[in-house]
């Protein structure tokens, strides 16, 4: 079963990557930047439109770009973001992982296991270690077996919650301060400020804090754009540091090296690859084990650092959400990571909030209408007629709600992520391009 | 003859099989952490003879057993509709509220309950198949994060203003009068049995699921939609050429399956709970899917299947009361069946194929002989 060419199915056409529009002008030199660049004109962009509706559009929060906003949501993009990169070592294998929950949920058990008895380090490899089983489980049944890559997922999204409660039944409840559904706390790995420009230290010596000064200077975007950083550079977690680490070396491994094209060619044309030689097998094995082991270290992540403790539920759904980070980053690296910061951000946002009744989560309506309006902009100029009226009712919807209202429900800053990826799909599912053969069941010459 | 015996062996040996696999795995988990897997199999086993077990059984099987039918629908199309999960505790809350909120005559007011239900679970399964075939949305991803939104977002915003009582940590829905109630079963039951103790009420949505089972049996086997539905799930490409309309069939069979699932909720909100709270049971739309693919999307394997997980349900409370084996091996036992099922199946289906290719090479071979000769 495909995953993103469905509508193409339907209509009989046949199933290759869409013919990109022709590209004009201003688009084409767009498109030839560099990626880092254009990366980098998005967080400006994004970073500008936080601080004019700070600004001139409610003048009822300050905490939009405030620096704890972006530390907080880097903290919660980690387990989004290696959670995507776990599906990406998957669904670039060509195997459905929506087992990633599950495989999160054994690496909280094992994380907490392996930080509560020899530290937060080797709580990170145990890990590691428990997601990477779960992997190897969902490896044995869809690619050794080939059972259907959804029912293996869905199989190992109820096993492993069942796991963890017998071993934390086995083994917390033994513990003093744990008990079934929880474990005693683990300590965290520590964190690093980067100097000079967020005030870290280097030795005894305390540096200077030029973002931090430049922030408090209340210029409009510059001091907003330097708190957004400086947020990036506070307090950073070594564990978090990994995580990021992960994103470059993970985008070098699909595309540089040998073992990365062949990751690739299973998911891709996997019989292609087996006429040159290639072990497909075996590099599916690798890629859905990789996948658990990084879920596996998601849930390591949460348990060490976001909540100090082992306890039951505590995923959340995250792992799904890393799966709609996959998607929303279109199968690369650079993209997962920005699926999950726009995804982390919200909820960063919210937790932060609670003491103002929700003004900033209030205020990111605005921003998220404003959002929609440019969709709605940019589908007339690009002449989508449907697109411009769906996005358009969308925007003004939500630009009624935003001035309708004075504050907003908790449960929206949890929920924009889910909401999120059914938006991106509507509006684009015809650009995403997953990997030709995911999903599909494979058998060496070609049986 | 053979041909049969062997093919009902494959057919029933595989669940068979992968029963005695998990079986086996846990009783080697059970030895580990330090109990008698003897004596806990032997507590269920004992306990599970008792009418007062059987009871609960039944009334765990039920919802487990619509939530498949509402899969299967689904999977004999090639639609995974993940969806089962967020589609019936959505209608179960609105079934509830709306319940809870009106004053009618007995019949009618159960009617209206399921109607509501149906109807919300339809709409938001609809939801997900307007998404695919209009804008190509996949139904896994779509279904998924509309579990998370029904879940997390409606049903937590509107609990917050729909409930009963503000001041109350769990109140919930209003809770639904007797006239909104489903009368339990068992004055049926009693007549040919003792009477039921322990306070256990069969509940009335059992013959429901009865009735599911069998619309599900003759809507598929039976009609013209049935077959088209069948017909997209095993070659889509054949059934269009054969004049199927594709798209009218997804918004048909996603329908059907959200219509379905929203009555998963249903024993708690007729006959047992009468309100949706924050204790209202989760996780029936996974085990569903479970069940679903244990049976093969067969409405007499689904309900083996059903009555199985129903079973290891009701057992786990027995275990937990005998603490001969702790209470959580039993979902162990109930994922690793699926597992192992699902392994098992695709290993029958294989030598199956093997088996077919052989025999319509030797019947070849045959033809090849005679030609010559």
């Amino acid at each position: 079963m495909s995953l993103a060419t469905d509508n193409a199915n339907l209509e009989g056409r046949a199933t290759v990557a869409p013919v990109e529009d022709e590209a004009t002008g201003l688009l084409a030199r767009w498109r030839s930047l560099p990626t880092w660049l254009r990366w980098m004109v998005f967080a400006a962009i994004a970073s500008f439109v936080l601080a004019a509706v700070q600004t001139f559009g409610t003048g009822e929060t300050d905490r939009l770009t405030a620096a704890t906003a972006s530390q907080t949501m880097l903290r919660w993009c980690v387990p989004i973001l290696l959670a995507g990169l776990g599906g990406l070592f998957a669904e670039r294998a060509g195997v459905v992982n929506i087992g990633l929950e599950g495989m999160m949920i054994l690496g909280t058990w094992f994380g907490a296991w392996g930080a509560f008895n020899w530290g937060p380090w080797w709580g990170l490899v145990a890990g590691l270690v428990g997601g990477a089983l779960g992997g190897l489980l969902h490896a044995i049944a869809t690619v050794g077996f080939g059972v259907d890559h959804i029912i293996s997922g869905v199989a190992i999204n109820i096993l492993a919650p069942g796991m963890t409660r017998y071993l934390a039944g086995e083994v917390f409840d033994d513990y003093e301060g744990g008990s079934i559904t929880q474990s005693p706390l683990v300590e965290d790995v520590g964190d690093f400020t980067m100097p000079v420009l967020a005030g870290g230290d280097i030795g005894s010596w305390e540096s200077p804090d030029v973002l931090g000064s430049i922030m408090n200077r209340d210029w409009f975007f510059v001091s907003d754009f330097a708190g957004l950083t400086r947020g990036l550079m506070t307090q950073l977690s070594w564990f978090t540091i990994i995580a990021l680490l992960l994103v470059p070396l993970t985008a070098y491994i699909i595309w540089r090296t040998r073992f990365g094209l062949r990751l690739r060619i299973s998911g891709e044309e996997p019989s292609a690859g087996e006429s040159l030689g290639v072990n497909i097998y075996r590099h599916k094995y690798a890629g859905v084990i990789i996948s658990g082991a990084l879920a596996g270290m998601a849930g390591a992540f949460i348990v060490i650092e976001l909540t100090g403790i082992y306890r039951e539920g505590q995923t959340n759904g995250r792992g799904f959400i890393g799966m709609a980070a996959l998607i929303f980053g279109n199968w690369r690296p650079g993209g997962i990571l920005g699926g999950a910061m726009l995804f982390a951000y919200p909820l960063g946002i919210s937790l932060r909030d609670i003491s103002e009744e929700s003004a900033a989560t209030h205020a990111l309506l605005l921003v998220v209408a404003i959002v929609l309006f440019a969709v709605m902009v940019w589908s007339i100029v690009r002449g989508k007629k449907i697109d411009a009226v769906i996005s358009g009712v969308l925007a003004a919807a939500t630009a009624f709600w935003y001035f309708a209202t004075d504050s907003v429900p908790t449960w929206l800053p949890n929920n924009m992520p889910y909401v999120f990826v059914l938006l991106v799909l509507i509006f684009n599912s015809q650009r995403l391009r997953m990997p030709r053969a995911l999903g599909l069941p494979y058998r060496r010459g070609g049986q | 003859m053979t041909g049969l015996l062997r093919r009902t062996v494959l057919t029933v040996g595989a669940p068979l099989l992968a029963a005695v696999f998990a079986l086996g795995l846990a009783s080697i988990v059970l030895l580990i952490s330090g109990s008698n897997p003897i004596e806990g199999f032997g507590d269920m086993l004992r306990n599970g003879r008792e009418l007062e077990t059987i009871i609960d059984t039944v009334n765990r099987a039920t919802p487990f057993y619509i939530s498949a039918v509402a899969a299967a629908i689904g999977f004999r199309m090639n639609l995974f509709n993940i969806g089962v999960e967020g589609q019936y505790l959505l209608a179960a809350f609105f079934a509830a509220a709306a319940g809870g909120a009106v004053d009618l005559p007995p019949v009618l007011h159960v009617g209206l309950i399921f109607v509501v239900a149906t109807s919300v679970g339809a709409f938001w399964s609809g939801l997900a198949g307007v998404l695919k075939v209009t804008r190509g949305v996949n139904e896994v991803i779509s279904t998924i994060m509309l579990n998370f939104i029904a879940l997390g977002g409606l049903i937590a915003w509107l609990s917050r203003v729909w409930v009963d009582d503000v001041q109350a940590t769990n109140s919930g829905t209003k809770i639904i009068p007797e006239s909104g109630r489903m009368p339990s079963l068992n004055s049926i039951v009693e007549i040919f049995t003792r009477e039921i103790g322990k306070g256990r009420r069969l509940t009335g949505v059992f013959v429901v699921a009865l009735v599911i089972g069998l619309l599900y049996h003759v809507i598929v086997n039976r009609t013209r939609f049935g077959f088209d539905l069948r017909a997209s799930g095993s070659n889509p490409f054949a059934a269009r050429a054969g004049g199927v309309p594709p798209r009218r069939m997804i918004v048909m069979a996603m329908l059907l399956s959200g219509a379905t699932a929203g009555m998963v909720g249903m024993v708690q909100v007729v006959s047992d709970r009468f309100k949706y709270d924050q204790s209202f049971i989760q996780g029936l739309g996974f085990a569903g899917i479970a069940v679903a693919l244990l049976g093969r999307n067969h409405p007499g394997g689904m309900m083996v299947g059903a009555l199985l997980f129903g079973f290891l349900d009701a057992s786990s409370g027995i275990l937990q009361l005998s603490g001969s084996a702790p209470r959580e091996i039993v979902v162990i036992i109930q994922g690793v069946i699926l597992l192992a099922a699902v392994v098992a199946y695709e290993v029958v289906s294989r030598i199956r194929d093997r088996e077919e290719a052989r025999l319509a090479a030797e019947a070849l071979a045959k033809k090849q002989i005679e030609v010559s000769a």
